[in-house]
């Protein structure tokens, strides 16, 4: 297991339950025993995982990322102490940058919700190697994280013209697609993973799923009236 | 067998007898657990070796922090040992590891081959020196500096001057210290130690990582960055703010008798001879033979040649005087790492060949139980808490954290032991684990580092599948970082066995499994290099297909007559190709070309076209020599004028006997003719040498000729720097240019009216234009990747670099070999090299391949990853973050899904930290299992994480 293994959820998930600071540790860059380089995969996570922080508060100073080897023994030992007394200088968790516990709590859950989107919209930039420690700070601008987070979209099953097909809910990655034969489908927003899958594959012909960016996403119709509405019915009543 | 020295040699290859003589260290090795307790107690303080001299080190001691075996040895500084005193180590030893009654040991082996490695020492001014080394505090030599800046290293990675403990900030290196001595008596050697240049750049990177606004200086003769990737790392180390390279002779010539700073006397282009003060210099010292390298060679009745570096023959650089008696390293001669790799594997491919009738003789498999199912059992945790005799034990409460254990869930024992490492507590968790019906084992000691493949095997032994076992670190990560804090290491031992328990009950049986070797190998390329290893595994009983491109075997050395040391290549050629031609296991292909090649390590399928028609090879290795070929000058009139021709056409007319080339008054060899230069940033390495060697040639044929050599650097290094004395003393002219004022040359006349070419370059020595008319400029034109080395890589997806040249694996560690397993590197096709090196190389991958083929199957590691395709979203993310072009995406019913080869895979993890949906999995380290342990971190977390809703849901997906 490398570095480049660390995921941005592991890191959220620390916070979430209330850890005050996270340490990466790597390998020296540019001293991979591999072909893989993946301590640069790490660095890129951390960078962006600091302005994902940022957008909800979070003092990016509690995520530390170094690269030292196995020889350093001291390396590591000053790292390790200046890191806690940084957090410790920081506070508690929250407390720090007064943000109530719940309102926290209820910001990392959200942005934990959107880390697969996230990773769709960063992949490609996230492999990069950085080789200039003076590209770390505007790798991942606060503005372009801020968008991405704002204009998480959502996506929502058009009770008009879904055909209850099945192609979405089987495509579907996160199972969040609830299709019963012959009902039309509805998207469970809280399972959703905003991966778009499922406006992709829905038929053009039908057109179903609309993407929704800063708008609430409407109601689904309630149980028992969610049977299809036929294109070829709708013309017969027409 | 360490701290052992040989004694005496008798018999012959294939049967020899070897007296060993065993030092005793007074500890009994298989009991010391390499606590290192005893060594804190020790009151005898004394110069430490390792770190030399500079900082101290105890008379009870482990040699230096990574050594094999990690145990610790006694020094002649022992008080019990000088005066039968003391003995505090004996009780400090909870292990009772320590015998003062060890005696030397003789102990006879018998063996069929031996390989001599005794390596090189680094050169040691003499007291009185010219550098004030041992008189002056702060000059230093480069293996002292090489120790300050270590982290392990004196003053723990600080560099500190001896005379005041400050940091220097201004630090002039002087090169070729003991090397390229006109005058060796005394001051060194007349070689070049060939990896200086190289280490001086890295310590001046190194120093501007401790302090970016150091002020640097290296003071050189020349910069021989001939080694792959050098010429770029030179340029890197030349880039540093306050970095200078300055050319010229240099002396030390006083302390500051306050500041104890060191002035330095050099010359200048410009400004004549100036001095200059440093607050540190460090001396580029060169290699030397080891001290008692005569004395080995005695014993082994081996020759040495006159520097004291083993006698070889060019055409098996691995092999000493006498039969049997091998050697790799740099007793061939100074050498750099990977040289010292190829030549490690290939004596070993050497000794195959030599024992090959005898191969797996005397091993023996171990066998193991039958494993017991237990996936549908509910986790059955065992803890086994260590002490480490006092190393975890003295800090954290190991009773109270068995206690703790016991209460963490699916935990059904605890226990404490003193060494859990120890062969009778190994058996205790077999035992233990048999008897409870154990199915998990959870360890909490040292680093897995060293000890996990151990303790895996416990759970083996017991019958249980390996991946059942958890470490926990309580002793570098805890007990001895948190020395002065028990009650917080004791809390936090609880929470590393809390956070493993949680981890291990979601491990899951892994399969580790086993891919047939198919035992034939494939060699593509018919030079020396290809040849060379071709004969070495076929000797070894392997069935070997050579591909050769062009009609004939023999690749570049076709057009190479002699060699600076006198080889009659062509002769060597002609009874090399003979050997290949009448080996019965080595089918030849000429004109050959790869049409397609896939497979795996073991199992390859490789199609050929070529003079036979169209043959499908199936084999388990390739090595891939398809060499290099000769840049074609555009510059310096090169064919438009036909007295300018390249070093290797001059080779050509040298040999041929060519009046106009033997009879000229006058030539001019331009050098580095195509490389060092931003098309190909790059040293062609071979030029210097082949370009002395004409004009040795020459001078041979007719020492009148004036020759003149224009250079950049001289880069005969090694040996070679001889034949560069040899060529000056002859009246070669040497005179350097610059790149960015290049030689120019038109068609003239001389005064006596002669047509000419006439050269004009300036004399940075003299600070003037001259003119030389010359009958015939040669350019040492550059070696170029070979044609065909683009679609040979894509066929068996290896990679090129930079430069087009094959990437090895890793360039220090594994030069002969690849990412991708199975396949292999060797000759010019991975840089441009001399023969000598290339038959090394060539030896080298031969072993690598052997280290295959004799075994029948090869072991697949069980931690890869799989992909759950009703996750995957077709993305595509996984795989372009993979560097081992494991996983592949295929369409499906269901849209495009991932799919990972899992022979191919590393288990490194990068595609899952970018899958957006946890569809791709790395086994034994699944996000179940991380995030169980992250939870678990927080210890009344352990309900709460249950119902707050986790990030990546976790749920299981039905199959539909």
């Amino acid at each position: 297991m490398c570095s480049g293994r660390i995921a941005l959820e592991f890191v959220l998930r620390a916070f979430a339950n209330g850890i005050d600071g996270v340490f990466i540790g790597g390998c020296r860059l540019n001293e991979c025993n591999y072909i893989t380089q993946g301590n640069y995969h790490a660095l890129n996570m951390v960078l962006l995982a600091k302005r994902m922080m940022q957008h909800i508060g979070l003092n990016p100073d509690r995520l530390r990322i170094e690269f030292m080897s196995s020889a350093e023994g001291v390396v590591f030992a000053e790292v390790m102490s200046d890191f806690a007394r940084k957090v410790r200088e920081l506070g508690p968790l929250g407390y720090g940058e007064s943000l109530d516990e719940n309102v926290l709590k209820a910001r990392l859950m959200e942005m934990t919700a959107l880390v697969p989107y996230i990773k769709v919209h960063t992949n490609e930039k996230l492999g990069k190697r950085l080789l200039e420690p003076s590209e770390y700070d505007k790798f991942f601008t606060q503005d372009e994280v801020d968008k991405l987070v704002n204009e998480a979209p959502a996506y929502y099953i058009d009770p008009q013209k879904c055909q209850a097909c099945m192609i979405c809910a089987r495509r579907c990655p996160a199972e969040a697609i609830i299709s019963n034969k012959g009902e039309i489908h509805i998207i469970n927003q809280e399972e959703c993973i905003k991966c778009g899958t499922c406006f992709d594959v829905c038929p053009p012909r039908f057109g179903a799923v609309t993407k929704i960016v800063g708008l609430p996403v409407p109601l689904p119709p309630p149980e028992g009236q969610r049977a299809v509405i036929r294109k070829k019915q709708e013309k017969e009543v027409a | 067998m360490t701290y052992t020295e040989v004694d005496n040699v008798e018999g012959e290859a294939g049967n020899f007898k070897v007296t060993l003589l065993k030092k005793p260290r007074y500890i009994i090795e298989s009991k010391c657990t390499g606590c290192t307790t005893c060594v804190e107690y020790c009151p005898v303080k004394y110069p430490d070796q390792f770190n030399q001299e500079i900082s101290k080190n105890k008379a009870i001691h482990i040699y230096f922090a990574q050594a094999i075996p990690l145990v610790t040895y006694i020094d002649e500084s022992c008080l019990y040992l000088k005066d039968k005193k003391c003995r505090i180590c004996e009780s400090a030893c909870k292990n009772k590891a320590i015998d003062f009654n060890q005696a030397p040991e003789r102990i006879e082996v018998k063996v069929g081959a031996v390989i001599l490695a005794p390596g090189i020492e680094a050169f040691t001014p003499k007291i009185g020196n010219e550098y004030g080394y041992g008189k002056f505090q702060n000059v230093v030599t480069g293996m002292d500096y090489e120790r300050l800046l270590c982290a392990t290293g004196p003053y723990e990675g600080e560099i500190l001057r001896a005379s005041d403990k400050k940091h220097p900030h201004k630090i002039a290196w002087i090169s070729c210290i003991g090397s390229r001595q006109v005058n060796p008596k005394g001051a060194g050697h007349s070689y070049c130690s060939a990896v200086c240049c190289t280490y001086a750049q890295k310590q001046v990177i190194l120093t501007k990582d401790h302090d970016s606004d150091a002020e640097c200086t290296i003071f050189h003769n020349d910069i021989r960055s001939y080694g792959k990737d050098f010429e770029r790392f030179f340029q890197r180390a030349e880039k540093l703010s306050g970095m200078r390279f300055i050319r010229s002779y240099t002396s030390v010539v006083r302390e500051d008798p306050v500041t104890k700073n060191v002035t330095v006397r050099y010359s200048t282009n410009d400004n004549g001879v100036k001095e200059e003060e440093f607050d540190m210099v460090v001396l580029s010292v060169g290699l030397t033979p080891p001290a008692e390298v005569k004395k080995l060679a005695g014993k082994f009745g081996i020759e040495l040649n006159d520097h004291g570096y083993c006698q070889i023959k060019e055409t098996n650089p691995m092999q000493s005087s006498r039969p049997g008696v091998f050697i790799s390293g740099a007793f061939q001669g100074p050498t750099d790492i990977p040289e010292s790799v190829f030549t490690a594997s290939g004596a070993s491919s050497q000794c195959g060949e030599l024992l090959d009738y005898r191969r797996g003789k005397l091993t023996e498999e171990r066998i193991f139980p039958p494993e017991r199912d237990v996936s549908k059992e509910e986790p059955r945790i065992g803890v086994f808490v260590c002490h480490c005799g006092a190393n975890i034990g003295r800090i954290v409460s190991v009773p109270s954290a068995v206690e703790y254990a016991l209460t963490l869930p699916n935990v059904v024992h605890a226990q404490e032991q003193l060494f859990s490492c120890a062969s009778n507590s190994i058996r205790e968790i077999t035992d233990i684990t048999k008897e409870k019906g154990l199915n998990r084992v959870v360890v909490a000691a040292c680093s897995p580092r060293t000890l996990e493949p151990l303790f895996r095997e416990t759970l083996r032994d017991a019958g249980i599948n390996q991946y059942y076992y958890e470490m926990g670190n309580i002793r570098e990560h805890n007990s001895w970082v948190h020395s002065k804090e028990k009650e917080d290491a004791t809390d936090k031992a609880f929470d590393i066995i809390r956070m493993s328990v949680a981890r291990a009950r979601h491990l899951e049986p892994l399969k580790e499994f086993d891919l047939p070797v198919n035992k034939t190998a494939v060699v593509v390329g018919g030079g020396i290099a290809g040849m060379t290893c071709a004969l070495s595994i076929a000797n070894q009983g392997h069935e070997v297909h050579l591909l050769e491109r062009e009609k004939d075997l023999g690749g570049m050395a076709r057009k190479i007559y002699h060699t600076l040391e006198g080889l009659d290549v062509q002769a060597y050629l002609q009874d090399l190709i003979k050997k290949v031609y009448s080996h019965p296991s080595i089918h030849v292909y000429t004109q050959a070309a790869i049409t397609e090649a896939f497979g795996y390590v073991g199992n390859f399928t490789t199609r050929v076209k070529s003079e036979k028609g169209t043959t499908e090879i199936k084999h388990g290795a390739a090595v891939i020599a398809t060499g290099a070929d000769v840049y074609k000058p555009t510059e310096y009139l090169y064919g438009q004028d036909d007295r300018v021709m390249t070093h290797l056409e001059l080779e050509e007319r040298i040999h041929n006997g060519d009046e106009k080339v033997t009879k000229a008054n006058s030539i001019v060899m331009i050098q580095c003719v195509g490389c060092r230069n931003e098309d190909r940033n790059y040293c062609s390495r071979i030029c210097c040498g082949e370009s002395v060697k004409n004009a040795l040639k020459l001078k041979e044929l007719n020492p009148r000729m004036d020759i003149y050599i224009l250079y950049r650097d001289m880069r005969t290094y090694g040996f070679r720097e001889d034949f560069y004395r040899q060529a000056a003393d002859k009246e070669v002219k040497f005179i350097r240019y610059e790149p960015q004022e290049k030689p120019q040359i038109i068609a003239g006349e001389s005064q006596e009216g002669r047509p000419v070419l006439k050269v004009t370059a300036t004399d940075y020595v003299l600070g003037s234009q001259l003119e030389i008319d010359a009958d015939i400029v040669t350019l040492a034109a550059a070696i170029v990747p070979a044609p065909g080395a683009k679609e040979v890589g894509f066929a068996y997806k290896v990679n090129l670099g930079m430069d087009g040249f094959f990437q090895e694996a890793h360039v220090k560690l594994r030069p002969v070999e690849f990412a991708a397993d199975g396949v292999y590197l060797c000759g010019m096709a991975h840089y441009p090299k001399h023969i000598t090196e290339t038959i090394n190389q060539a030896y080298g991958a031969a072993g690598r391949v052997l280290t295959l083929l004799s075994h029948d199957t090869v072991i697949a590691s069980g931690s890869v990853c799989s992909v759950d395709e009703k996750k995957c979203m077709g993305c595509s993310a996984c795989a372009a973050v993979c560097a081992y072009g494991a996983i592949e995406i295929r369409d499906t019913k269901q849209g495009k899904k991932a799919i990972v080869n899992p022979i191919l895979c590393k288990g490194d993890g990068l595609c899952n930290a970018r899958c957006p949906t946890g569809a791709i999995q790395l086994k034994h380290f699944t996000d179940k299992g991380l995030f169980a342990q992250i939870d678990a971190m927080v210890p009344n977390l352990l309900d709460i994480a249950k119902h707050s809703k986790p990030v990546m849901r976790e749920k299981e997906v039905s199959t539909k």
